[in-house]
């Protein structure tokens, strides 16, 4: 019904007057934050020097399901029969070297290490470890590919976070999803090529920042769109109490003939672009409401995520939510879940941690597969940085924590062209420094963006004199997780 | 001709170049017509087979292909350079070549003995340069441009941008009419070359809306509107601008711009991002445009106020500029690494929005492009690094948390005796963060990849010797670089004061690129005006107002903004100013237009930052829980109809529908902001309460006001759009308002009229409020009204 409203109400006089004058070519979305197809390959671009993609792609859409606040490696993904071991030892000073500390420890007189409170076990035929905190996680060790050997620059949250976000510490920049937006579009124009999601655990939380998802210096267009819970899921979205879509048509119909007048006097094409962002924001109106609404989802899915992903704002609801944006073109949805910094009462808060994204993370993967859409979609699972093989504060028989570890921390992908079922880069045996196959976020980053078709050192945009890139000035594709 | 410099696509998003805006839609299909009309325009479609100019200029035409494409690798980086050759220096780049001395890059006079002619035109792909693995290529173009240039003798010139400005005589114009001001003869000259005549004047009604915009950051009113039409004096513009700028809205229309510059914010910046009592600072700005502090004194004071004889205390707040920076209160940050970073952000904060430059690159290695070396870059650094800090004050915590050190206190006593214009609402403690300087100098050093903790060769105070070298004569702190950028002879900083200035009334600088005047930033369109007019605002002390006046009365500003199709071929982007600006208007302002136009501002000055309408849950889902900023407490009453600027600025969560209009985050310095045209600023003109409520109480003043139908909506449209409608646009809103009065049952009203805070008057037929209601939200979405035009 709502489509009939819309061509009645973009009459087609109104069409014929758009293209009249020049415009009306590119169809309702041109210039709006949902980049039509309709120019793909009909030769406009031609001559435009960077070809985009710069290879064949393998993954199209992204779905980045991040762990804020640092998820212990030790406790999850890394595991350490030494460390248990030698819990309550001193960390020698060798493997320390000379790793800068946070303030938090940096005054600590003894640096006791501290194994993991909970059991591994080997999985799938990768015989990944596994800790049984992720028992869910497990069950899809085969579609994994279990990255052990992340490292980052920061030691702190802010500059991390916005650092594997956006490639600089400082802030400022494009976030990747922008980033991906800006070099390859959008495939659905009634919803925004970057989307995100936010969810909160019990653990000790860290906030997000809506600098995370900026756009930087490219068009505003490429920003992160945050979808929330409750009935307004894009900002200022819904219509006020009683302005049906009848009448909201009418409103727009009016409005839509006043521009057109105005557009008469002066000429200007930003008053054409004016109109047909009206007319696309009354097709939002439609579209995410409907992507949004998980009710009709069958029983067999809402037991795959969980009986949580049927209650709005949390990580299980918008994994699900994630899927069903993604199945629809978006390009990049992002998730943060809040609570993973665990500097004390590590055991306790880890597992509350780990039970709130397990089943969800997973389900997201096994869903996607079931319907064919894992090969062209790349799943990420992953935090800022790792947490120190030593414990910060006491350490007693039940309780420890762990302080910020830039050096190694473990991250997951899923799909998108990654080998599946293999583990990959190796850590010392204490877990503290990478023993064998390093992965800077640079390298990560331009892994990401390697999957999707673009080369991260072609991928740039110049501001203010300057050809700037996701990877700044570094990074290598990592070629061994590659199918 | 050739001195125009039209890039439209330059700085596009890959995106936007061919699937955007209409306006470059079309630009790029009339790019065929531009061939055809104009072939020396520089635009991308057609460009490459634009004729060569007669004389090849080395500024103009070599120096742009020299740095995009050439420099990284051959230019002032000495650690990048490759085979030691710089080819951005005459005498390194007319030397015989380290790896065959019989050869040289450059032969003056013989592209056919000059190895880089022949190594940019070579078909062997091992030779070529720029190399194929640099992603840069040469078009056929500018192969042909720098063969030419060289056979004309390769002559290099000092970049533009670094030579002290010089006021040329007004250039000649066939139309001797149209000048209104020297203005008028710089821009005329240009069309005339061009074969464009500037349009007429725009009606009057249009301009009192655009001159009042561009001088208040509000509409004007009724009554302006009314008097305006009515004089027909000969100077009435003239009048109004001078009624204009002596309101107190000019200083805090003048304050916006200055304040996304100085990255003013109410919150520290990072991880918990608490609240800051920045604001006396930003009053004093307002302050200081309302007294038309002349830009000399008004940047020595923010630059080096505390360091001045017997500093006042408002000198000293003036300090508060080079504190806004963020300051972090991140538990277990390493704080040495946090100081650098403050005193790099001030550093590029002048070098960015003081002197126009990209200093910025400079921190890890000597600039690629410009002629800064990395010493240089600290050497300026040195100047910012003795402040009395610590990169970590304390943690997020309680009003003794609103500033850090160094900061001053301000009793009720002091706003009366010295600071009579903070709006200081309460007798608490108020603080605010300010500059001073330790005792002894803090020694600085070269940072080696920039990295805190990596220390090189040690620096005393300095300025990049290709701008101006630092006099001995002046101290070596902030008050002696306060010197050295008002001294007669330094090329930078009235140019770009001036540039933002005509940015912010023409909607485009002279020199687009307004954060960089260096080799990589775009070519002034108009160099001889911009340098004119920056001569004469130094020969006239830096006089702001002076500088306005002379802008906005020129005849190129009161031109009608009605574009042909003949003039959006040959200048989509209006850089030959043969229209007048149109612009859709900067966030701040589409509210103030919303609040004033319906009678709802609130006009007080100053004062801590309000907490307007927000949709709910934005503060809260993004938080970590702690501080005073955790939760958004939303303000009642008189404080939800302040105008934009002072509307609380949270820098992790920024108000939402300013940003979604392009306001700035506040981050970084920013010279430049965006402005674009989306789905998402429709739904906020659609559905934000601020809107919805300004429609109903505009509506319900209009109703209990004995006129008819039709004359209140003329009158809504006059207080919104600021002109008298036509006839046309009369009927379709009476008509819709007739409609709506036929369509909306009592139950309905009552739901579309519970909308903001603002009471309802009582006794009013709700059916009619609701329908009138809506017809002024229409009118508000009318592409015109958020609109200079």
């Amino acid at each position: 019904m709502d489509k009939e409203i819309v061509e009645h109400g973009f009459s087609w006089n109104r069409r014929r007057f758009l293209s009249a004058m020049g415009i009306g070519i590119g169809g309702m979305a041109l210039g709006s934050l949902l980049m039509p197809d309709l120019f793909d390959g009909n030769g406009l671009e031609a001559g435009s020097a960077p070809g985009i993609p710069h290879f064949a792609p393998k993954a199209k859409r992204v779905i980045y399901l991040f762990q804020n606040g640092a998820p212990s490696q030790q406790e999850l993904f890394d595991y350490k029969p030494k460390l248990r071991e030698m819990t309550g030892k001193e960390i020698p000073p060798s493997v320390r070297g000379t790793q800068r500390l946070t303030g938090m420890t940096a005054g600590q007189s003894s640096f006791p290490l501290v194994g993991s409170f909970v059991d591994f076990k080997q999985y799938g035929n990768s015989r990944a470890w596994i800790s049984d905190l992720l028992p869910y996680t497990a069950k899809i060790a085969d579609d994994l590919c279990i990255i052990k050997t992340m490292y980052t620059e920061a030691i702190n949250h802010d500059p991390a976070l916005t650092f594997i976000q956006t490639g600089s510490q400082q802030g400022n920049r494009p976030s990747m999803g922008s980033w991906l937006s800006y070099g390859l579009g959008n495939e659905n124009k009634n919803l925004p090529a970057f989307t995100v999601l936010l969810s909160r655990g019990i653990g000790n939380g860290q906030g997000v920042y809506s600098k995370l998802w900026s756009n930087g210096f490219l068009d505003s267009v490429h920003q992160g769109v945050q979808f929330s819970k409750g009935e307004d899921p894009v900002l200022y979205l819904r219509d006020q109490d009683g302005m049906s879509r009848k009448d909201r048509r009418e409103m727009l119909d009016h409005v839509s003939e006043l521009n057109e007048l105005s557009y008469t006097e002066f000429g200007d094409p930003e008053i054409a672009t004016r109109i047909k962002q009206y007319e696309m924001a009354y097709r939002m109106q439609s579209a995410i409401p409907e992507v949004m609404d998980i009710s009709k989802e069958p029983d067999d899915i809402v037991k795959l995520y969980g009986p949580d992903c049927l209650v709005p704002g949390t990580f299980a609801a918008n994994c699900l939510l994630a899927r069903k944006l993604s199945e629809n073109g978006v390009r990049f949805v992002q998730l943060y879940h809040q609570g993973w910094d665990q500097h004390g009462n590590l055991p306790f808060e880890i597992a509350k941690q780990a039970k709130d994204v397990d089943q969800a993370s997973a389900a997201l993967v096994t869903d996607l597969k079931q319907r064919g859409l894992l090969d062209e979609t790349l799943v990420i699972w992953g935090g800022e940085f790792g947490r120190t093989s030593y414990t910060q504060g006491t350490l007693t028989k039940e309780n420890y924590g762990r302080d910020h570890h830039p050096r190694c921390f473990s991250i997951w992908m899923a799909g998108g062209g990654i080998k599946p079922g293999m583990v990959y880069g190796e850590t010392d045996e204490l877990g503290y420094n990478i023993a064998q196959d390093p992965v800077h976020v640079h390298d990560f980053q331009a892994t990401v963006l390697n999957q999707l078709g673009l080369d991260h050192e072609k991928l740039t945009f110049k501001h203010l004199g300057r050809r700037y890139r996701l990877t700044d000035v570094s990074g290598k594709v990592v070629k061994g997780i590659i199918a | 001709m050739r001195y125009i410099a039209i890039y439209p696509y330059g700085d596009q998003p890959l995106h936007m170049k061919f699937r955007a805006k209409p306006g470059h839609i079309l630009s790029l299909f009339l790019g065929i017509i531009v061939l055809i009309l104009a072939c020396d325009r520089k635009g991308a479609g057609s460009y490459a087979s634009a004729p060569l100019p007669d004389s090849v200029s080395y500024n103009f035409d070599i120096r742009p292909i020299l740095s995009d494409k050439c420099l990284a690798c051959h230019g002032p980086d000495a650690n990048k350079r490759k085979a030691g050759l710089r080819m951005d220096i005459a005498e390194s780049a007319y030397s015989a070549l380290k790896e065959d001395p019989d050869a040289h890059a450059i032969v003056a006079g013989k592209p056919e003995l000059s190895a880089a002619y022949l190594r940019i035109s070579s078909k062997d792909t091992s030779l070529l340069m720029p190399p194929p693995a640099s992603n840069l290529t040469l078009n056929q173009r500018e192969i042909e441009l720098i063969k030419k240039w060289i056979a004309q003798g390769a002559k290099y010139e000092r970049h533009w941008a670094f030579t002290p400005p010089k006021k040329t005589s007004l250039p000649a114009v066939s139309d001797k009419k149209w000048p209104r001001n020297e203005i008028d003869y710089f821009i005329l000259a240009k069309q005339e070359q061009k074969g464009l005549a500037p349009n007429e004047e725009a009606d009057k009604e249009r301009l009192l809306k655009r001159v009042a915009l561009d001088l208040t950051g509000l509409p004007p009113s009724l009554n302006m509107m009314d008097a305006f039409l009515a004089d027909k004096s000969p100077d009435a513009y003239e009048k109004v601008v001078d009624e204009l700028m002596a309101s107190p809205a000019y200083g805090e229309k003048m304050a916006l711009q200055w304040l996304d510059l100085a990255r003013y914010a109410d919150s520290h910046g990072f991880q918990d991002d608490g609240y800051r009592t920045q604001w006396p600072w930003r009053d004093w700005v307002i302050h200081a445009f309302n007294g038309n502090m002349h830009y000399n004194q008004f940047v020595t004071w923010q630059l080096a106020g505390d360091l001045l004889p017997n500093a006042s205390m408002e000198q000293l707040l003036a300090t508060g500029f080079n504190r806004n920076h963020k300051i972090t209160e991140e538990g277990g940050v390493i704080p040495e690494e946090y100081r650098v970073a403050y005193v790099m952000d001030r550093n590029d904060l002048f070098g960015k929005g003081i002197l126009g430059v990209t200093l910025e690159c400079a921190r890890c290695h000597d600039h690629k492009y410009d002629p800064f070396s990395q010493k240089e870059y600290y050497q300026m650094y040195a100047f910012f690094n003795s402040v009395k800090e610590v990169g970590i004050e304390s943690v997020i915590g309680g009003p003794e948390t609103y500033a850090k050190k160094p900061l001053m206190e301000i009793s009720n006593d002091d706003v009366k005796k010295s600071l009579p214009f903070i709006n200081k609402q309460d007798s608490g403690k108020l603080i605010v963060s300010v500059m001073g300087d330790l005792d002894t100098i803090r020694r600085t050093h070269i940072l080696k990849r920039g990295v805190y903790d990596a220390p090189g060769e040690e620096v005393q105070p300095g300025t990049p010797h290709s701008i101006m070298p630092f006099p001995d004569a002046y101290p070596k702190n902030r008050l002696g670089l306060a010197q050295w950028l008002f001294d007669t002879q330094n090329p930078l900083s009235a140019r770009v004061y001036v540039n933002d200035l005509w940015q912010e009334f023409f909607g485009r600088g002279i020199v687009k690129t307004a954060g960089d005047f260096g080799m990589q930033g775009e070519l002034p369109s108009h160099p001889a005006l911009l340098d004119w007019l920056a001569v004469d605002f130094k020969e006239h002390d830096w006089d702001i107002k002076r500088l306005v006046k002379k802008m906005v009365t020129s005849a190129t500003y009161r031109q009608s903004a009605i574009v042909t199709k003949e003039k959006l071929a040959v200048d989509p982007d209006n850089i030959l100013l043969a229209r007048g600006p149109r612009y859709r208007i900067h966030a701040e302002w589409v509210r103030d237009l919303v609040l004033a136009s319906s009678g709802l501002l609130n006009p007080t000055i100053g004062g801590p930052s309000v907490k307007p309408y927000q949709p709910a849950g934005l503060w809260e889902g993004a938080t970590s829980g702690r501080g005073l900023l955790s939760i958004y407490t939303q303000d009642h009453g008189a404080a939800l109809y302040r105008r934009g600027i002072y509307t609380l600025i949270k820098r992790t969560v920024p108000p939402a529908s300013m940003a979604i209009f392009d306001a700035s985050n506040r981050d970084l310095c920013e010279v430049r902001r965006l402005r674009t045209n989306t789905p998402l600023q429709a739904l906020v003109m659609l559905n934000d309460p601020t809107v919805l409520e300004a429609s109903r109480v505009l509506a319900a003043k209009l109703l209990s006001e004995p006129s008819d139908t039709k004359d209140k909506i003329i009158k809504a449209f006059r207080s919104i759009v600021c002109r008298k409608p036509l006839e046309k646009e009369v009927s379709i809103l009476t008509g819709y308002f007739n409609d709506q009065m036929k369509s909306i049952d009592p139950a309905t009203a009552h739901k579309i009229l519970s909308v903001g805070e603002y009471p309802i008057p009582k006794g009013m037929d709700e059916s009619q409020l609701a329908a009138m209601m809506r017809v002024v939200t229409t009118i508000y979405n009318m592409e015109e009204s958020i609109t200079k035009s």
